[in-house]
């Protein structure tokens, strides 16, 4: 069940691109028969942008099973520079870093393991930006 | 030796994680001084990277250098000898993780440390041949050393990729010439199954890496009218401090062909990605027109050595991405706790 899901969406989990809705922009990360904000049957892919701001954070220190392993995790809403919100893991982050408005970058990396002979699911997870000069 | 026609690198990337232990505090442990330690500190792959995750992120960087859309990509070879999966390919991750195309060739390497730069080979064999437009050669390993062995100093985790494609103006080098050799020797090894190394100590040094790097740089240069004193900078497999240096006094090099090249003392060694990230920081320093020899070393054993000149596109591509730089000095130092848990030392199931 799990490798179909990962397989299904591993577009969006890897360079996040999925399916924006024509009438009212609305963003899915898979494609839907109609757009859950209006109803449209229209839709176009798209390749959002890699980089944003971290609007707000929480730290995962009870986890979910499947997530026990990497407890504590850091879990943040981000904006993305074309303004899609989204969720997803931080990671690499000191704690000086924490703080809302921090510029974040998606890098690929390791999400869940099905235990140590089961599929490794990799997906973005957001990293404090690494600055570079223009 | 043989020499290579109109083929260049054309984007190249290399990535360090952001975690670092001393060699102070593995020493501690196992109660070596810090004189005895053969490097400072050595850069270790989060909680969740692994060589794959490391891969892409340097496949992501030598593509923003090249600047050319990833569907143009014809071909991926990943060397590394920490694949997480003993079967199923590194490089299929790659290529969707980057946006590659599917009528792609995507195949892993394995040759202990030198496994990248045979990536080199295969890719510019395709390239001059006309087979594909560009083609992703990438280093990348999670070293693992068994706790309390001599490998544990400094068996780190990193990754390198070139984008190589048709010499162009607006290249970052053209790759001139290469040379392998390879011999049987018995220096470092792992059994299927096994989940660290095994080494037979007497072999590590002349033997296995001396007398294989020496040997593959000696043709390269008699091979073609290379001599020492054209070359720039000389960059060499570093599985710790010593052992370039010393291929370095044996070559009569001055110091400062070869310190731009040296890594391990600050970020361990990286196994597949170690000489390759000695070549990335060259590049990320280098000028246009240095000549720079290449020459990396794998257990088994072997070595391949490349002639590469640094192109005028060098100026405006390498500051498209971050450089090693930005990731080297991003560092955050881990316990030996830590360190256990995030290299898999310590099981929670």
């Amino acid at each position: 069940m799990r490798v179909s899901r990962h397989w299904r969406n591993k577009l969006f989990r890897y360079r996040l691109v999925g399916w924006r809705c024509v009438s009212c922009g609305a963003f899915h990360y898979s494609k839907p028969l109609v757009c859950k904000r209006c109803g449209s049957r229209e839709f176009r892919e798209v390749e959002l942008p890699k980089t944003g701001k971290l609007l707000a954070y929480t730290m995962v220190k009870i986890a979910p099973k499947d997530f026990k392993d990497k407890a504590p995790y850091l879990v943040g809403l981000v904006e993305l520079d074309d303004g899609t919100k989204i969720l997803g893991q931080l990671t690499d982050f000191t704690k000086e870093e924490l703080k809302e408005g921090a510029r974040v970058e998606a890098v690929l990396r390791k999400i869940r393991e099905d235990g140590e002979n089961g599929i490794i699911e990799y997906g973005f997870k957001f990293r404090p930006e690494i600055h570079h000069p223009p | 030796m043989v020499k290579l026609n109109g083929v260049a690198i054309q984007g190249y990337g290399g990535y360090v994680p952001r975690y670092r232990i001393k060699a102070e505090e593995i020493g501690r442990l196992w109660g070596r001084e810090k004189q005895e330690l053969p490097i400072e500190e050595k850069a270790i792959a989060g909680l969740d990277e692994d060589s794959v995750t490391m891969a892409v992120e340097a496949a992501r960087i030598a593509i923003r250098r090249a600047g050319i859309d990833p569907k143009r990509i014809g071909a991926i070879h990943v060397g590394s000898e920490s694949k997480p999966y003993a079967v199923k390919p590194t490089g299929t991750i790659v290529a969707e993780a980057i946006g590659a195309g599917q009528n792609i060739l995507a195949a892993d390497l394995e040759f202990a440390c030198k496994a990248g730069t045979e990536a080199i080979q295969l890719i510019t064999g395709l390239v001059e041949s006309g087979r594909i437009e560009y083609g992703l050669a990438i280093g990348a390993d999670t070293a693992q050393g068994r706790p309390g062995d001599a490998l544990e100093y400094t068996a780190a985790s990193g990754a390198a990729a070139l984008l190589i494609g048709r010499l162009t103006d607006d290249a970052v080098a053209s790759i001139e010439a290469w040379n392998s050799y390879v011999t049987d020797t018995p220096d470092f090894w792992r059994r299927e199954g096994e989940n660290y190394p095994s080494h037979a100590a007497r072999f590590t040094g002349q033997p296995a890496y001396f007398k294989h790097i020496l040997g593959s740089i000696n043709e390269l240069l008699n091979g073609d009218g290379y001599s020492i004193k054209d070359i720039d900078h000389f960059v060499f497999h570093q599985p710790n401090v010593k052992f370039p240096l010393a291929v370095a006094k044996a070559l009569r090099l001055e110091r400062e062909k070869v310190s731009a090249g040296l890594i391990s003392g600050f970020l361990g060694n990286p196994y597949s990605a170690t000489s390759l990230l000695g070549l990335v920081k060259v590049l990320d320093e280098a000028r246009p027109g240095d000549l720079i020899l290449l020459a990396s070393f794998g257990s088994g054993a072997g070595s391949d050595a490349y002639i590469l000149r640094v192109l005028d596109g060098i100026v405006e591509k390498r500051e498209r991405a971050p450089k090693l730089k930005d990731f080297i000095e991003r560092k955050i130092y881990i316990d030996y706790a830590s360190y256990a848990r995030f290299r898999g030392k310590l099981r929670l199931r």
